[in-house]
């Protein structure tokens, strides 16, 4: 660690680091994302976030208070009151109140998330111990998705290989999504062995990929771009081994991307389909 | 007081415990098998310890170090195990076992022989589970949740691990129809049901619980053992099962479980924090309410595990509007503590200090708790290092404080001397100090995309990392000032009976050490209260 590592994270932990933006590679909040729905969902986290800090301020704050103003040292003398039903319906009645102008915008965002209709890419996404498979349902496009050799070189033990110096290390995958800027597209999550889950941040999505079932989640990136997740249910001894990339491309470059992969060496795409 | 005591057939109190090891082998007296479940559950803190120390060893830098990734699951799964039935809710069962007998004024336990098994069934049980460690395929590796079909491609030790968890339940099921049955059967006679100390209260909703989810999941645990060998399809999709079935069920199971492992901590800080404060309890009755009120609420929010499954709209819509309806009977909780404090003359105590850190810190934990209740927000937040660092708090700086805290409050009326103060408050120091180091900066992993249950991970989750892992094996050191601690406690000074300037309670009525016998005629508890008044 160097010293200005430390700095950093000294300056983290009082709280001082919380410029955000300027730190790209020390992230300390939830990233904003590219969807609408990543960013409310961002907003609702930020606002309990808020909530419980102001919750945090008057509750510690009393207690502070009280700890040092009702000290025995300080000379005391201990009240025998033992209940006040005044306060108590108060602090059963504004928590209440808090509860409920939460609950309104929660609920309108998790109602917009459930809703997958019409959309304009589908894709099948089905987890393997331990790798992704994308198969795009109208393009005919269907390609796995494996950590990315530069990582597989140094993620074992004695590798001799330092993962500083390995580029997106773990977070690098052979082949990635490929995505429409501006374009609904539905995910739709099934597993080939046990359960992983499927997870971008910038997406604010995760949703499970379960044996024998199929999970629907979906997202409209505003944004272009390459963003990176992982797989976030625990799937066996690889589970930290299979990332997620996703590339967000304009329409136009992502008409030429299928075409390439449709029209391109045909035995080229039957060897990349093999597991 | 033992002058309480006046016939004479049946009293014991002329002849102590039996000597060596056969004592403590067959005994039934409830002090002896409190201790057994106290040194039991300390015990297993230190080995699932261990295995957190291994899992924060490795993740101190990007990189693989010091063991291949199955045997990294493996550590996760066994530390949760070990800490979770065997430290946790052992702990909690020996506390009951000592106290509430003599807060209730009772002699014993109303079943001492089924107490007697209830805890010889413990070692056994984890003595299997351990030994899976030396199995071919190693010990369980699919995270204490034991989730179908990962667990179902655990190697020779998956019966092995169902057989323990059975046993597990079977000792918490008698363990808390021992319970149930002291509380309402040997209570004094003029000790309400409503005047009972918070100690006793919460353990008895606690016991409600454990016997209304352990043998869900046992029934949980067994369907997968069915699966695995009998040819059965509960949880395999391909046989018309489904495995999203056994998280509902399991959580059925977890989520009480939550409760079980935090209301008796409730019940230890509701008896310390008014000795300590020199004031009665803020709102004992609406502590009850509230108390009562989380467990009905823990039967109805298991799904909020489960956000990311795929369940319908209105599914996720119930459970997050329930989850976040827990926040009211908790806050009531914390505030009667805080309205405890207001207006006491306090004094700072080793217990106090420990008591004063669960209401800090565990509410920091109630805090991302409401957090994650927002479902949203959950979907990014699960299974990542954001919920390790919330369960954590509630469970750290939560469970694991009220029980320190315990031990020390009780300590000098279990073996009659004064602990060291000054050892006790450098131990509650670094305990605090270390503890928020380690799963404070969790947090910001989780949110920065850091899942959990990885071996290795991402460079820019290096810093926070090296932070936490410092701070785990400081954590770790401190324990061993508890030892030291537990090891010269009968050095001290000798206690008074009352041990403490302002207890409340018959426990502070028998002298220091509790005699092997207490209450052979039952107390006036009423009587006992009001001479502390």
């Amino acid at each position: 660690m160097n010293t200005q590592m430390i700095r950093k994270s000294l300056l983290s932990l009082l709280g001082l680091g919380c410029a955000g933006a300027a730190n790209a590679d020390w992230a300390l909040n939830m990233p904003r994302g590219i969807t609408d729905l990543s960013a409310e969902t961002y907003d609702l986290h930020m606002l309990v976030f808020w909530v419980c800090v102001w919750i945090g301020v008057a509750v510690f704050g009393v207690m502070i208070w009280s700890l040092i103003k009702h000290r025995k040292a300080a000379g005391a003398k201990a009240a025998t009151f033992s209940h006040s039903t005044t306060a108590e319906v108060i602090w059963t009645a504004i928590p209440c109140v808090i509860l409920l102008l939460m609950a309104v915008p929660a609920a309108e965002t998790m109602i917009k998330l459930e809703d997958s209709r019409n959309p304009d890419v589908s894709i099948v996404v089905t987890g393997y111990q331990w790798k992704w498979h994308y198969k795009y349902q109208d393009e005919g496009v269907e390609f796995y998705s494996s950590l990315a050799m530069p990582s597989v070189k140094a993620r074992f033990k004695e590798s001799g290989i330092d993962p500083f110096s390995v580029e997106n290390y773990l977070l690098e995958v052979d082949r990635p999504l490929v995505v429409p800027k501006g374009k609904k597209v539905r995910l739709l999550l099934t597993s080939n062995d046990v359960i992983h889950s499927w997870w971008v941040p910038e997406l604010a999505i995760k949703r499970d990929a379960i044996p024998g079932i199929i999970n629907e989640a979906w997202f409209r990136a505003e944004e272009a771009g390459t963003f990176r997740g992982q797989c976030a249910e625990l799937c066996g001894k690889d589970h930290g081994y299979m990332p997620i990339v996703i590339e967000v491309v304009e329409a136009d470059a992502y008409q030429a991307w299928v075409a390439t992969r449709t029209k391109g060496d045909a035995q080229l795409a039957q060897m990349e389909t093999q597991p | 007081m033992t002058s309480a005591v006046t016939d004479t057939h049946d009293n014991h109190d002329d002849h102590g415990p039996a000597k060596g090891l056969t004592r403590w082998l067959y005994t039934t007296n409830h002090k002896d098998i409190g201790t057994m479940y106290l040194i039991f559950s300390l015990i297993m803190f230190f080995v699932g310890g261990s295995m957190a120390l291994v899992i924060r060893s490795e993740l101190f830098s990007p990189g693989l170090q010091f063991v291949h990734p199955e045997f990294f699951n493996q550590m996760t799964t066994m530390h949760a195990l070990v800490m979770v039935f065997g430290a946790v809710m052992p702990a909690f069962v020996g506390l009951a076992n000592w106290m509430i007998p003599m807060m209730i004024g009772a002699p014993d336990m109303a079943l001492p022989r089924m107490n007697n098994w209830s805890f010889w069934i413990l070692p056994v049980a984890f003595g299997i589970l351990i030994s899976t460690l030396f199995m071919p395929g190693g010990a369980p590796a699919s995270g204490w949740t034991m989730y179908p079909p990962l667990v179902l491609q655990t190697g020779d030790a998956f019966p092995f691990l169902i057989f323990s968890v059975h046993l597990m339940g079977l000792s918490s099921i008698m363990g808390a129809i021992n319970i149930i049955v002291t509380i309402l059967n040997m209570r004094a006679p003029d000790m309400w049901l409503l005047k009972m100390p918070m100690f006793v209260w919460t353990w008895l909703i606690t016991a409600y619980l454990l016997i209304a989810v352990m043998p869900v999941l046992a029934g949980a645990v067994t369907m997968l053992l069915t699966d695995q060998f009998f040819g059965t399809s509960f949880f395999l999709a391909a046989g018309g099962g489904d495995p999203v079935m056994f998280q509902h069920i399991f959580w059925f199971f977890g989520h009480p479980e939550v409760y079980i492992m935090i209301l008796p901590a409730f019940g230890v800080v509701s008896e310390i924090i008014p000795t300590f404060s020199r004031k009665p309890l803020f709102g004992h009755d609406s502590m009850v309410y509230a108390a009562s009120a989380i467990a009905f609420l823990s039967f109805i929010v298991w799904a909020h595990h489960m956000f990311t499954v795929g369940m319908p709209l209105s599914g996720q819509l119930f459970f997050m509007f329930a989850t976040m309806l827990i926040a009211v009977p908790t806050g009531v909780k914390i505030f009667n503590w805080v309205g405890t404090m207001w207006r006491g003359a306090m004094t700072f105590e080793t217990p106090m200090l420990f008591s004063l850190a669960f209401v800090f810190l565990f509410t920091i934990g109630g805090f991302s708790g409401l957090m994650l209740a927002i479902a949203p927000a959950d979907i990014q937040y699960h299974d990542t290092y954001f919920v390790v660092a919330h369960f954590h708090y509630v469970l750290v700086p939560g469970s694991i404080f009220a029980l320190m805290a315990a031990a020390y409050y009780w300590l000098p009326k279990w073996t009659g001397h004064m602990y060291n103060e000054a050892a006790g408050k450098l131990h509650f120091w670094t305990s605090t100090i270390f503890v928020n180091l380690t799963f404070f900066p969790m947090h910001f992993l989780g949110l920065a995309g850091m899942p959990r249950r990885i071996p290795d991970y991402s460079t820019q989750f290096a810093d926070f990392n090296w932070m936490a892992s410092v701070g785990a094996i400081g954590f770790g050191l401190s324990q061993l000032i508890f030892v030291y601690v537990l090891l010269t406690a009968k050095k001290g000074a000798k206690a008074t009976d009352r041990v403490w300037e302002m207890p409340r309670g018959l426990e502070w009525t028998v002298p220091s050490p509790a005699p092997y016998h207490t209450f052979d005629t039952p107390p006036k508890a009423r009587v006992a209260q009001e001479s502390f008044e």
